[in-house]
């Protein structure tokens, strides 16, 4: 059950990538967006790619990023909150 | 006496070449840049020519991600404002405190546009990319501009079809004159040439099916291009305080409207909006040498255009030049672009020709099938646009 969920985590941190035109191996878990230039439009950008590619819709509003449910305080804590929603939706569409 | 108005810095990017001297030397040679499109679906469409912007790369220009922020005309303004600048000389200063850049475009970031509408129509998707309104908006390009050279004045954009540079240019030798500020960039961006644009304009029958003839006898339409032009004007005293090399003298400006009908052309409005900017440069039309001709290669402009000239000079209408048959229609940015026909002239005593010549019916001296040499010490740059609204700009050495 382990490999399914490296392999989310890979693809997160692929899409964001691709959103920021950041290399890969820049987006570490422990990064926060500002501190890799990744702006509020940056981060909206990100958020939409994940959420048109995964399928999935992410609680998160740019006007007040930190009243959110959503956490995007770094790149470990965005991977977290999309495996979060990506579980809750695999466990809902089976139930 | 009024502050004097000169050009110090010239940028472009249209399908004759990437820089100024590239257009300048397509122009000399009579390049026609007109070409089948190589657009997704032409095969739906009736038109199938236009005069692109071949291998422009935003990236060789622009890191990547700025360039994602951007639509087309936006990318290719900022491009051309920038050699604008460099060709000016001026360095960071004072002057950036009230300089702006004044744009014209038609369309805005209409790639954008159709990407978005392709997304939610076409594809069923419920949603559209976050910077789908900050990319497609007209304001895209003075405000990337703006930002891109630390532009702390008015900048914004301004539509009026096919006149919107010449409006642009126009407005900014105003605020030049009047003091605003010494140096202002003025110009205008286009890219239209996608299919919704060319079905657009399928529809109102003007486009030509096999190329562009200005004032020819078999003249069938105009045809779309795209790209930008941007330059720096500045009050003539700030330019030599400084020792900049002068490109041209804005002499003389004016605006106006037809009021008449939304697309039938007035010879009448043409000619007012002529003889008012020969009024504001205080010259006779005599003393024009050369007219950069709206000339579109429809049937009604060309006429109207023709019966505006003959209106004012009788049977002396000066030699004309009509770049739209080498680039085709840049719409918004066209009287930017077609600026570089006029500092040509000026500069370099050469005039731009057309393939064709003219029909003899109309009797005007288009400069056709190669390039002309003249002595080109004042000329006239003429814009006349759907909706009656007109823009012309008088020219000199400077």
């Amino acid at each position: 059950m382990a490999e399914p969920a490296t392999d989310l985590r890979d693809q997160v941190v692929a899409i964001i990538a691709r959103a920021t035109l950041l290399p890969v191996a820049e987006l570490r878990p422990e990064a926060r967006p500002e501190d890799l230039g990744i702006d509020s439009l940056g981060l909206v950008e990100s958020i939409f790619a994940l959420e048109e590619s995964l399928g999935i819709r992410i609680p998160f509003n740019a006007q007040e990023p930190e009243r959110t449910a959503f956490d995007t305080s770094t790149i470990g804590a965005i991977i977290a909150g999309v495996e979060a929603l990506v579980a809750a939706r695999a466990g809902s569409s089976t139930a | 006496m009024r502050r004097r108005v000169v050009l110090t810095g010239a940028g472009t990017v249209n399908p004759l070449g990437g820089d100024v001297d590239a257009s300048f030397q397509a122009l000399t040679e009579g390049r026609v840049a007109i070409a089948p499109l190589a657009i997704a679906e032409a095969q739906r469409l009736s038109i199938r020519i236009g005069a692109a912007v071949a291998g422009f790369d935003p990236s060789a220009h622009l890191p990547p991600a700025r360039a994602a922020q951007l639509d087309r005309f936006a990318q290719m303004a900022v491009v051309a404002a920038r050699q604008a600048l460099a060709d000016s000389g001026l360095t960071p200063g004072p002057w950036q405190t009230t300089a702006g850049a004044i744009l014209g475009t038609a369309g805005g970031g209409l790639a954008t546009q159709e990407a978005a509408y392709r997304a939610v129509y076409a594809e069923g998707r419920s949603r559209v990319p976050p910077l789908t309104v900050p990319k497609l908006m007209g304001n895209a390009a003075p405000s990337a501009v703006a930002t891109d050279l630390g532009l702390w004045g008015p900048s914004f954009a301004l539509a009026s079809a096919c006149a919107s540079s010449n409006h642009a240019l126009a407005l900014a030798v105003q605020m030049v004159r009047a003091g605003s500020s010494p140096v202002m960039l003025a110009g205008g961006a286009e890219a239209m040439l996608g299919f919704t644009g060319i079905k657009a304009w399928e529809a109102l029958q003007v486009l030509s099916p096999t190329g562009c003839r200005p004032f020819g006898a078999d003249r069938d339409g105009m045809v779309m291009g795209e790209g930008a032009a941007v330059f720096v004007l500045e009050d003539r005293d700030h330019a030599l305080a400084r020792g900049a090399a002068v490109r041209a003298e804005i002499v003389g400006i004016a605006m106006g409207a037809d009021a008449e009908d939304l697309v039938r052309p007035s010879a009448r409005g043409a000619e007012r909006t002529i003889r008012a900017a020969l009024h504001d440069a205080g010259l006779t039309p005599d003393r024009i040498a050369l007219i950069k001709a709206h000339g579109t290669g429809t049937q009604a402009n060309d006429q109207a255009e023709a019966e505006a000239l003959h209106a004012i000079w009788g049977e002396a209408v000066p030699a004309i030049t009509a770049p739209k048959a080498l680039h085709g229609h840049l719409i918004g940015a066209a009287g930017a672009v077609e600026l570089l026909t006029c500092l040509l002239a000026l500069q370099r005593g050469i005039v731009a020709p057309a393939p064709q010549p003219a029909d003899p019916a109309l009797s005007l001296d288009l400069v056709a099938g190669a390039a002309r040499p003249a002595d080109v010490p004042i000329c006239l740059s003429l814009a006349f646009a759907f909706g009656g609204l007109n823009a012309v700009l008088a020219l000199s050495r400077g």
